[in-house]
């Protein structure tokens, strides 16, 4: 960053000193894991300019939203539309925390043996060096999983401009009104906040450009199942990853300019890492920056990850919303219809999950799969079981990983993910 | 051609030279704080065409020494399954792993389970406690088999368990009775990992720990089966090592 964001970031509140540890930190782990691989396609250029200005020009851009009378919205879950933010003008940021930051202050509100999504987000909070939660006007928090649920009471405390949501935890007819009820809700605290009424020609604007946006990641998904794949799997997390705060429009526009390229590749047969190297699909939690752990040994011990079932992945981009309706319920009713398709752990049953995965192992030409799972989540801990034993079923190998933010258990983990790619490669 | 196998664990460093078919040499040193000079003094004057490096500093040492890595969970198995062609499963408990592994009737690895991150139930763990009752490692199996009653440890947490110890010896329990106790904790760990990959007949014992005949006991009664301990089991992880050093150099070339 060339620009001084300080006057900024001190006008939102941030601890200087602590955030610029933050930036050291992601900085150099930017460097060692992005910029060091080979032979990276020309349009992920975007993205290191987009990481290099993560807590600068972005942040300038909310501000900028926020002194023309715009909010920003800020929020922890795919349930949460960004349909409906966007019908109002206002700006969507995913608030999902990926660091090790600020632990020791979360766990002085928090039990130690929560997941460490939840206790980073407290941390990043409580330490002052998130600028996005800082310049959020509302954060979204929703009844997912019971540590997520029970957090948002305690961080309250901490930011009280915060709603939240009910999720389902079924796919009865029950469960579908209640997600229906919760939207509607949540449209009208939208429109209370901005002050704008959302029209159907307004709803239809925000579901196209978040088609769009899903539209291009599918793009991407899809080009993936070449081989050899066009595109490291660290590099496709990251562009899932800034799906969630970066300018949608631009956003796509990028992501667009990136697949033809790779499709370029793909027809010349090129690839970022040889044929027969293993492809893994990698199962499970969310991955939210620069939370790049396990794609990190992957591909650093000689595999490369072709897809991601997962919120920061297909889980959060599968399927479109209707935007043939012309008023205003039908409109709400095809988001509910997308968004209730979601095949989240906390939902049960959750058949629906273990078949997207079956069916992306074959789309990708995936040789094993490895659920990630972190500590102290149950819904995607317990669920493992069954997307193990299914695979297993279907003689497709898979290797389960629990883990948290820590780099205390690398040395184990690339154990076990390098005996397992050898596995795979006999 | 002379192949070499070498396995830098967390406590012991091995290695293999394996020649025509035959181990030529093995040796087992103690780590140290300085395992990539160790590795270096190990390997002066001894010649061999081809490395490979395992166990839990292989990337550590690897590059300086010129060889090739491989996870020790592909090492134990090449190994196992030189030392004994039926082997089904390999259970290797070092330092600071355990695991348990499964092996196809080709010797393929089928399943594989690992301990996480800390120590529990492994030969460290082992360490600390023989520590705590006053007796060197080599005498602590002997010990728990002239256990005269049984107690309990519950915990596998080094700490945890060290703290039950001492309260086990404040109730004036004998030392031989702790030792069994904290036997049959690792014990049950370590079925519950076989359990989890499913046993497949043939088992080897490898690894430091195998050395203790407490445990291999408690694990063959426990398990219903006869269990294979090799004559050096600390260096199964090194001789795969030196055999899938020699089998790259034939595939290829040197």
């Amino acid at each position: 960053m060339t620009t001084d964001y300080k006057p900024m970031w001190t006008s939102l509140g941030l601890n200087l000193e602590k955030h610029d540890a933050l930036l050291d930190v992601l900085g150099k782990a930017y460097q060692d894991i992005y910029l060091s691989q080979q032979n990276r396609p020309e349009g992920m250029g975007y993205l290191d300019f987009v990481m290099s200005e993560v807590h600068g020009l972005r942040i300038k851009e909310l501000q900028d939203a926020r002194a023309a009378g715009r909010k920003v919205v800020g929020t922890f879950c795919v349930f949460v539309p960004d349909e409906l933010i966007l019908a109002v003008d206002a700006v969507s940021v995913g608030l999902c925390a990926g660091a090790e930051f600020g632990f020791d202050e979360a766990e002085r509100l928090l039990p130690r043996n929560t997941c460490a999504l939840i206790k980073s987000f407290f941390g990043f909070k409580l330490s002052r060096v998130c600028p996005y939660l800082e310049a959020s006007d509302l954060l979204v928090g929703e009844t997912t999983c019971d540590g997520k649920k029970k957090a948002y009471e305690i961080f309250r405390d901490v930011q009280p401009n915060i709603y939240v949501m009910e999720v389902p935890q079924m796919k009865t007819a029950q469960d579908r009104a209640l997600l229906r009820s919760e939207y509607l809700r949540f449209k009208e605290a939208l429109e209370r906040l901005s002050g704008v009424t959302i029209s159907a020609e307004r709803l239809k604007r925000g579901i196209d450009l978040v088609n769009r946006r899903r539209s291009a990641l599918a793009r991407l998904a899809a080009l993936r199942g070449a081989n050899p794949v066009p595109v490291s799997g660290l590099d496709a997390l990251l562009i899932n990853q800034v799906a969630f705060y970066d300018n949608p429009a631009r956003f796509t526009d990028a992501v667009e300019k990136l697949c033809s390229e790779l499709e370029k590749r793909v027809g010349k047969g090129e690839g970022v890492a040889p044929k027969g190297t293993p492809r893994i699909l990698v199962s499970g939690c969310p991955m939210a920056v620069p939370n790049w752990k396990l794609a990190a040994i992957i591909e650093g011990s000689g595999g490369v990850v072709v897809g991601e079932d997962s919120c920061v992945g297909e889980r959060g981009t599968r399927n479109l919303v209707d935007d043939s309706g012309s008023d205003i319920d039908s409109l709400m009713e095809a988001l509910v219809e997308r968004y209730f398709k979601i095949d989240c752990a906390i939902f049960t049953p959750n058949q629906e999950r273990v078949d997207h995965v079956l069916e992306m192992a074959e789309k990708y030409q995936a040789d094993g799969v490895i659920h990630y799972a972190l500590q102290f989540c149950s819904p995607y801990v317990v669920e493992s079981y069954r997307v193990e034993k299914e695979l297993s079923a279907r003689g497709i190998p898979v290797l389960r990983i629990e883990t948290d933010y820590s780099q205390e258990d690398t040395g184990q983990l690339k154990t076990r993910v390098e005996a397992f790619l050898e596995m795979i490669r006999k | 051609m002379t192949s070499a196998g070498l396995d830098v664990g967390s406590r012991t460093i091995s290695l293999v030279l394996f020649d025509r078919g035959e181990v030529a040499d093995s040796v087992v040193v103690d780590a140290g704080v300085r395992p990539l000079a160790r590795c270096q003094r190990l390997l002066e004057g001894k010649s061999y065409q081809r490395l490979v490096v395992t166990g839990y500093g292989r990337h550590l040492v690897a590059p300086s020494l010129g060889g090739e890595v491989i996870s020790e969970i592909s090492a134990f198995a090449v190994g196992a399954r030189h030392l004994c062609p039926e082997v089904g499963t390999v259970i290797d408990i070092g330092g600071q792993d355990s695991k348990v592994i499964r092996l196809s009737g080709t010797g393929a690895v089928e399943r594989f389970e690992m301990n996480d991150r800390c120590a529990a139930g492994t030969g460290r763990f082992l360490e600390v406690m023989a520590r705590t009752l006053e007796v060197g490692i080599e005498a602590f199996g002997g010990l728990a088999l002239s256990a005269s009653k049984e107690v309990q440890v519950n915990s596998l947490c080094t700490v945890f368990a060290e703290s039950e110890v001492i309260s086990l010896i404040a109730r004036g329990e004998e030392a031989g009775a702790i030792a069994l106790a904290l036997h049959q904790a690792v014990a049950k760990r370590i079925i519950g990992m076989v359990h989890r990959v499913g046993l497949r007949e043939g088992v080897i014992f490898a690894g430091g720990v195998a050395r203790n005949r407490c445990l291999g006991r408690l694990l063959s009664d426990r398990l219903g089966v006869t269990l294979t301990i090799p004559d050096e089991p600390q260096t199964v992880g090194a001789l795969g090592a030196a055999l899938l050093a020699a089998k790259f150099h034939k595939d290829f070339g040197g």
